[in-house]
């Protein structure tokens, strides 16, 4: 391992990233990203979600600029305006979301925006023929004819992959490829990368299975809050070592003390399974009073969990007990009925109507109080709404377009709205996503108070260390499974992960 | 917070000033852009004919909107939740049609309000078969009503094999020809009494309050526990019932019904609730915003009749008011 910054020593033509910056507004999501990949070698780039790989690989495949910063490439400077000219250049990047249209066949995904042409008209059988060449390099008997959407999602990963090797790539970056992929599928994956390698292709690998790594990397780079803070110089690390490294102990976060719980048990889920597989068999319960963190890599399927315990989901088997009594959930007003009540993890999209006022979007779901009758009287909203918003401290008047708040006076709209029922089960999934972390602890305040006026609270958050801050016991998801339900006092960063990423 | 105190300051302005008229602008809120139109339009006829401004005409202009005035009621909810009609000028020749089929003397005979509630019933199931083709089916709003259009305008033609039944009861015909109180016809009356019971739905129930939360964010309306398919369904079987009544209009109105009538009515009435200020992606538009797109298409029509100037070029010039109303819409919209 080698936090040298002048690594770059030995001369080759492969990449060499030095010093890249990049700020979102006043969010720093780069610091001065410094690492090389040589000809012939896949370095892994490891880290927790929001540790900045996603921005790196973005800046290298040309679709995000750098603030500041210099990349060379084959032994030239090299700075690409657009994905187009990364692509010129040999850079190619699979996307964890597949970029192919989902019509068009296997030969035109493979070519799209650079269709072979003979005498002004599309040469398909050339097309065909190529693909197909790039196809069988990777050992792979699809008809480039094909439509794409008949392909399985691994099949289609392979096409993406052709796609790159038509266009002459010599850097590949893989974003999550094992995410949807099977352990054959994998398995087939790493062959071809070890072939590609041989020929001299580079790669750089980000994943979250950390048992993947030292199986395809040569070289790890793990990065943290925007930072990269260790290089090492092979693959086989002790997961639990890059593990420790990933999760760090950076800036300290005020988190709100917690009450005790009491001893009612307001939520039981038993044997939850849904319908797509994307969780299965999850079994737990909160008491009164009780925050219960979920954790999990993104995929896990935290947010499929909490969404069908809310009703937004169907669910395939299992049961949810509230207070006692079972929950037939048909959908999300039978939930909220029976006191779940859910702050959805896409606050634009989810939680905010954005054309409304506050005061319309906390009236929203609570008709029932705000409408006796029926009837919505303008003078009642505005008191609903004045209540909710001096209750949880909202920077706003009722009358105002809920779009022109920030993501935390937002957030804390969507958990006013709710608050007055009041509900027996508050669950939050991903809380404090795209507000500003002097905002967080305002929201982590809330939370900690929803559970001290005696409600059940649920956490889904990717935030590793605000997970471990705010709950007694944290339940860890993995590729839809329950790994286990960790105590407070057991429940480290390290423990967390390694069941995470089991 | 400097920013958004500043826009604050901005909006509190205007509030202020307008603080008497608080109650209609409520109303109206959203449509000061529209009804500065109608009034410049207004204005416009005024001067340059002797004929628009006389107590007779208005009367005339209102007459002439009725059935675009009912059918434009049920467009705006289901617009506002974010979907489209495209059947309504087949619905109502159907509704008619049925009407005409059971009532008239040639035919079924059964009197006319057997006649009446058959094709308001007829109507209403039209409008629910696109709301379940919406809901359940899952097809985009403008394909299943798009082929409602299809079926209802041949259920309409089958009725009668396409041929017209003409002559309805006196007293039938003259619900639009009688002007009670020197000025109101029952079918004039019937809109304005419909569009204030809508007005008054939208604004203060909370189903209508729902619509508008529907129409922002089905989806965050459906985690708020409003019951998004079935409020959607209603929407659609209320717009085709009030298409159904504008039909029964138009037979009184022409003493006659035919399968061919009410042909291309369901884009006049798209355009005058889009004129009137609401956004073809839901969330946003009202029965006030609509009244008015309803008086700028007829005032238009009048005011282009009394000038002389022929039914093509009234086509453009509605054609170039459309562009015109949603274009200044949504500039103003991106000012924001």
């Amino acid at each position: 391992m080698s936090l040298d910054p002048s690594h770059t020593q030995t001369p080759h033509l492969g990449l060499f990233v030095s010093g890249l910056c990049k700020s979102y507004g006043p969010v720093q999501v780069l610091a001065d990203a410094s690492f090389e990949v040589r000809p012939g070698e896949v370095v892994a780039l490891l880290g927790e979600n929001g540790a900045g790989k996603s921005t790196v690989s973005n800046i290298i495949a040309g679709s995000t600029k750098p603030d500041a910063g210099s990349i060379a490439w084959r032994g030239k400077p090299y700075s690409p305006a657009s994905p187009a000219d990364a692509i010129d250049a040999g850079v190619g990047m699979i996307h964890q979301e597949l970029k192919l249209l989902p019509d068009l066949s296997v030969a035109e995904n493979v070519y799209v925006g650079r269709l072979l042409m003979r005498g002004g008209r599309i040469d398909r059988a050339a097309m065909n023929a190529r693909a197909s060449a790039q196809l069988k390099r990777l050992g792979l008997d699809v008809s480039p004819e094909r439509k794409v959407r008949t392909l399985r999602i691994a099949a289609q990963q392979q096409i993406e992959i052709a796609k790159a090797l038509t266009l002459n790539a010599e850097l590949l970056i893989f974003d999550e490829p094992t995410a949807a992929l099977g352990s054959e599928e994998t398995e087939l994956l790493f062959k071809q990368i070890r072939k590609l390698k041989a020929e001299g292709m580079s790669f750089i690998y980000i994943s979250h299975r950390l048992d993947e790594i030292a199986e395809i990397a040569d070289r790890v780079v793990v990065m943290r809050d925007g930072r990269i803070v260790a290089r090492h110089e092979r693959a086989d690390v002790p997961v639990r070592a890059i593990v420790e490294q990933m999760v760090g102990r950076s800036v300290e976060r005020m988190f709100p003390p917690l009450s005790e719980p009491g001893s009612e048990t307001l939520l039981e889920v038993e044997n939850l399974s849904s319908p797509e597989r994307s969780f299965q068999n999850v079994s737990f319960s909160v008491r009164a009073g009780e925050i219960l963190g979920i954790a999990g890599l993104i995929g896990a399927g935290r947010t499929e969990l909490v969404r069908a315990i809310a009703g937004a989901d169907p669910i395939s088997s299992g049961s949810v007990r509230v207070a006692g009594k079972p929950v037939h959930l048909t959908g999300p007003a039978a939930a909220i009925k029976a006191g779940v009540v859910l702050v959805p993890e896409d606050r634009k999209a989810q939680g905010v109507v954005l054309d409304q006022t506050i005061g319309e979007n906390l009236a929203i779901g609570n008709f029932d109080h705000v409408a006796p009758n029926g009837w919505v009287f303008p003078k009642a909203v505005q008191k609903f709404a004045e209540a909710g918003i001096g209750r949880l401290g909202v920077k706003g008047r009722p009358n105002q377009a809920i779009s022109k708040l920030s993501g935390g006076n937002q957030q804390k709209v969507i958990i006013a709205k709710w608050i007055s029922r009041p509900p027996k089960v508050f669950i939050l999934d991903e809380p404090t996503r795209g507000i500003d972390v002097g905002a967080r602890a305002a929201i982590y305040d809330v939370i900690a108070e929803l559970a001290r006026s005696g409600m059940a609270v649920v956490v889904v958050s990717s935030d590793l260390e605000e997970v471990l801050g705010l709950s007694h016991r944290v339940l860890v998801l993995s590729r839809g499974r329950q790994r286990g339900i960790l105590d407070r006092s057991e429940a480290s960063n390290v423990a967390v992960m390694e069941l995470a990423t089991s | 917070m400097a920013v958004s105190n500043g826009a604050s300051e901005v909006k509190a302005g205007p509030n202020a000033q307008a603080a008497a008229g608080a109650k209609l602008s409520a109303l109206f809120a959203g449509t000061m852009g529209p009804l500065i139109g109608l009034v410049l339009l207004c204005l416009a006829l005024s001067l340059t004919t002797d004929t628009f401004l006389t107590f007779r005409n208005i009367l005339n202009v209102l007459d002439q909107v009725t059935v675009l005035g009912i059918m434009a009621i049920g467009m705006t909810l289901v617009i506002l939740i974010g979907g489209i009609d495209l059947s309504v000028g087949s619905v109502l020749a159907l509704a008619a049609m049925v009407m005409g089929f059971v009532a008239h003397p040639d035919h079924l005979n059964l009197g006319m309000p057997a006649g009446i509630g058959a094709a308001l019933v007829v109507a209403g199931l039209c409008g629910l078969a696109s709301g379940l083709l919406v809901t359940v089916t899952k097809l985009p709003p403008f394909i299943a009503t798009l082929a409602m259009m299809s079926v209802a305008r041949g259920l309409a033609n089958m009725i009668t094999d396409g041929s017209q039944i003409i002559g309805f009861p006196d007293w039938f015909t003259s619900l639009s020809i009688i002007r009670h109180f020197g000025f109101l016809s029952v079918t004039v009356g019937l809109m304005i009494v419909l569009a204030i019971i809508f007005a008054i739905f939208l604004n203060y129930r909370a189903t209508g309050r729902s619509l508008y939360a529907i129409g922002g964010s089905a989806e965050v309306a459906r985690l708020s526990g409003i019951p998004v398919k079935s409020l959607t369904n209603w929407v659609y079987a209320v717009c085709g019932v009030l298409a159904g009544l504008a039909g029964i209009v138009l037979a009184a109105r022409l003493d006659s019904v035919q399968p061919s009538s009410g042909f291309g009515y369901e884009l006049d009435t798209i355009a005058a609730v889009v004129i009137g200020g609401a956004s073809l992606s839901g969330g946003v538009g009202s029965i006030g915003g609509t009244a008015i797109g309803v008086l700028i298409i007829g005032v238009l029509r009048n005011g282009l009749n009394l000038l002389g100037v022929s039914p093509f070029i009234q086509q453009v010039v509605i054609g170039v008011v459309i562009a015109l109303a949603v274009a200044t819409d949504t500039w103003r919209r991106r000012a924001q």
